[in-house]
């Protein structure tokens, strides 16, 4: 029973982290209607800046989470500019999305490579490694960080769609894009903020897993997770990816516990070919005829 | 620059340009987007190798053995994913090819994920150049018969196709198996080139390379993939010496094509030598027309 519950707590912990990347591509795809591929990019160079700031420029974590949230929400805006923009001028078909974000992707991961290097580098230790112990179980202090980080960034970004006027004109606009800016919403701007949005996301996605493991330059396959994350949750829908990414977090954690840690990929990608097999829309996702 | 490295790199891309030849039917003419190749090619490197090293088949049995496991995966894989429309198909054959590797790399009995070593080099450029030949004319009467028009019609309108009697289902299923088999005969290709086989080969990058392919030669058009598997297969190694950057330049450029001519270098047309020649032959005469009237 106490390994369960063990499990279960670092399953939610990496479950969060999995949702606030989830949650951001969800969100791009919700207006823009294509899987932004370049997202693992973005959540790379969010851990990059995190590991800079605090280990070569030697910041406060505060500073450091801050830079890499804002250097990343950046990045995903300038990417937008170059890579999709020119294309949604012209309304291409979306797999050129699809490819210009795998090039920029792979541009991205490279450019990495080429300046910083291919090693592994690994973060200064920020916050200590003696667990906090409730009972038997022992929870690290960096899986509660983690969670409480995610919590926050995701209830900050719940606050934003569902309270202020920009949330309700990303709602709109997610909803029927032609419409919306019908009646006036300036879908650029919408696109420019939701883009902003995701990319500060995958900065502290990017942060934290730099924290819990280490940074490379391929560490933008994790977002992988993320498309599974939000396909089992439902494409497009921000609540659904948080539960998928939730449940793909506890589900890779009880396999790699109890079955093999060999086999946690597997049964990810398994579940991603049954759900989409069973049921397409995922959990949360409305049944559209155009998606499913 | 040595004729052996030369004709490296021509079978490198006579490997690659089988695998895209097949995921050009599927892309370009029938309007599916697959990430999953490279897990077919995986199926049928390791199928042709398990024939020929263990079972001691000929090669070229041995490599139709592949490209026939490779094809039934791919039956297999249509049939569950299939009625998945845009994005979600896409994520599901990424899937696939994710988890196709990560199997071989939990079976041991083909060396998981240290590789399988010590296989016979069969692959040599005659028959690679011949194998492309036969993939290119079988390709070409696929697309210019009757099953062939039907899945132009589906990449074009896929509803006006179901419409007017054409079961999509059918015809999706039908390209992505042929592709899948082209796949997997290139991967059995390969296996017997390198020598050595590692899941790792045939990872989700191996699967973009040739959807990138494809799309740089122009999609909907044979030629455009001839020259593009050529040209993306060599410009790596003619980058060679400024190592790291040359894939950083490589991304650049994806993005810029995208931006710029995304309709490929051929746009959907052919290359061919009559072509040329009416063309000349009319700008010729274009002024003497001129003079007449």
């Amino acid at each position: 029973m106490t390994t369960f519950l063990q499990q279960l707590i670092n399953g939610i912990s990496i479950g969060s982290v999995y949702a606030l990347m989830a949650v951001g591509y969800s969100l791009v795809y919700s207006i823009m209607n294509f899987s932004n591929f370049a997202h693992g990019g973005v959540i790379m160079i969010g851990a990059y800046l995190g590991f800079f700031a605090l280990a070569i420029w030697q910041l406060p974590f505060p500073i450091a989470f801050f830079i890499a949230a804002v250097g990343s929400g950046i990045l995903a805006i300038v990417l937008e500019r170059i890579a999709y923009n020119p294309l949604r001028k012209r309304n291409a078909p979306f797999l050129y999305f699809i490819i210009s974000a795998m090039g920029a992707s792979i541009f991205l991961e490279n450019i990495v490579i080429a300046t910083i290097g291919p090693n592994f580098k690994t973060y200064p230790q920020v916050f200590q490694k003696t667990p906090y112990e409730i009972g038997a179980l022992a929870i690290g202090r960096l899986d509660v960080v983690m969670f409480i980080i995610s919590a926050v960034s995701l209830l900050i970004l719940l606050i934003i769609i569902e309270k202020t006027k920009v949330g309700m004109a990303i709602k709109a606009t997610a909803y029927n894009f032609k419409a919306s800016s019908l009646m006036g919403v300036n879908t650029d701007y919408i696109i420019f903020i939701v883009f902003g949005l995701g990319g500060a996301l995958a900065g502290i996605a990017g942060i934290l897993f730099g924290m819990k493991y280490t940074v490379y330059p391929q560490i933008g396959v994790i977002t992988i997770k993320a498309f599974i994350a939000a396909v089992f949750g439902g494409l497009g829908s921000l609540s659904g990816a948080v539960i998928g990414a939730i449940s793909l977090g506890i589900i890779e954690t009880m396999t790699a516990g109890y079955i093999s840690s060999q086999l946690r990929d597997l049964i990810a990608f398994a579940l991603l070919i049954f759900i989409l097999v069973v049921r397409p829309m995922g959990i949360m996702g409305k049944m559209n005829e155009d998606k499913a | 620059m040595s004729w052996y490295y030369i004709e490296g790199i021509l079978i490198l891309s006579g490997i690659n340009l089988v695998a895209v030849l097949g995921l050009s039917l599927l892309t370009g003419f029938t309007g599916l987007f697959s990430f999953g190749h490279a897990g077919f090619m995986a199926i049928g490197a390791y199928a042709a190798a398990f024939a020929t090293m263990k079972l001691g088949m000929n090669f070229y049995v041995a490599l139709l053995f592949g490209g026939l496991m490779a094809g039934i995966i791919g039956y297999v894989l249509g049939k569950l994913t299939l009625n998945l429309k845009g994005d979600y198909f896409i994520i599901a054959t990424l899937g696939f090819g994710e988890a196709m590797r990560l199997i071989l790399d939990n079976i041991q009995y083909f060396g998981g994920a240290r590789g399988w070593p010590g296989i016979a080099n069969y692959t040599n450029l005659t028959n690679v150049v011949i194998i492309n030949v036969i993939g290119i004319i079988i390709l070409v009467n696929i697309i210019n018969s009757k099953h062939g028009r039907n899945m132009k019609a589906i990449r074009e309108e896929e509803m006006a196709s179901n419409i007017i009697g054409i079961d999509v289902f059918k015809y999706k299923l039908k390209s992505l198996m042929i592709s899948a088999v082209y796949a997997g005969i290139s991967g059995g290709l390969l296996a017997h080139y390198i020598g050595f086989l590692q899941p790792k080969m045939f990872q989700l990058i191996k699967s973009t390379e040739l959807t990138i392919i494809v799309i740089f030669g122009g999609l909907g058009s044979v030629t455009g993939s001839v020259v593009g598997a050529i040209v993306l297969t060599a410009l790596p190694e003619v980058l060679r010496n400024v190592k790291e950057w040359r894939l950083v330049l490589y991304g650049a450029t994806v993005v810029f094509i995208m931006i710029t001519r995304p309709q490929g270098l051929m746009g959907g047309k052919e290359f061919r030598v009559i072509h040329i020649i009416k063309r000349i032959v009319s700008k010729l005469k274009a002024p003497l027309n001129k003079e007449v009237s």
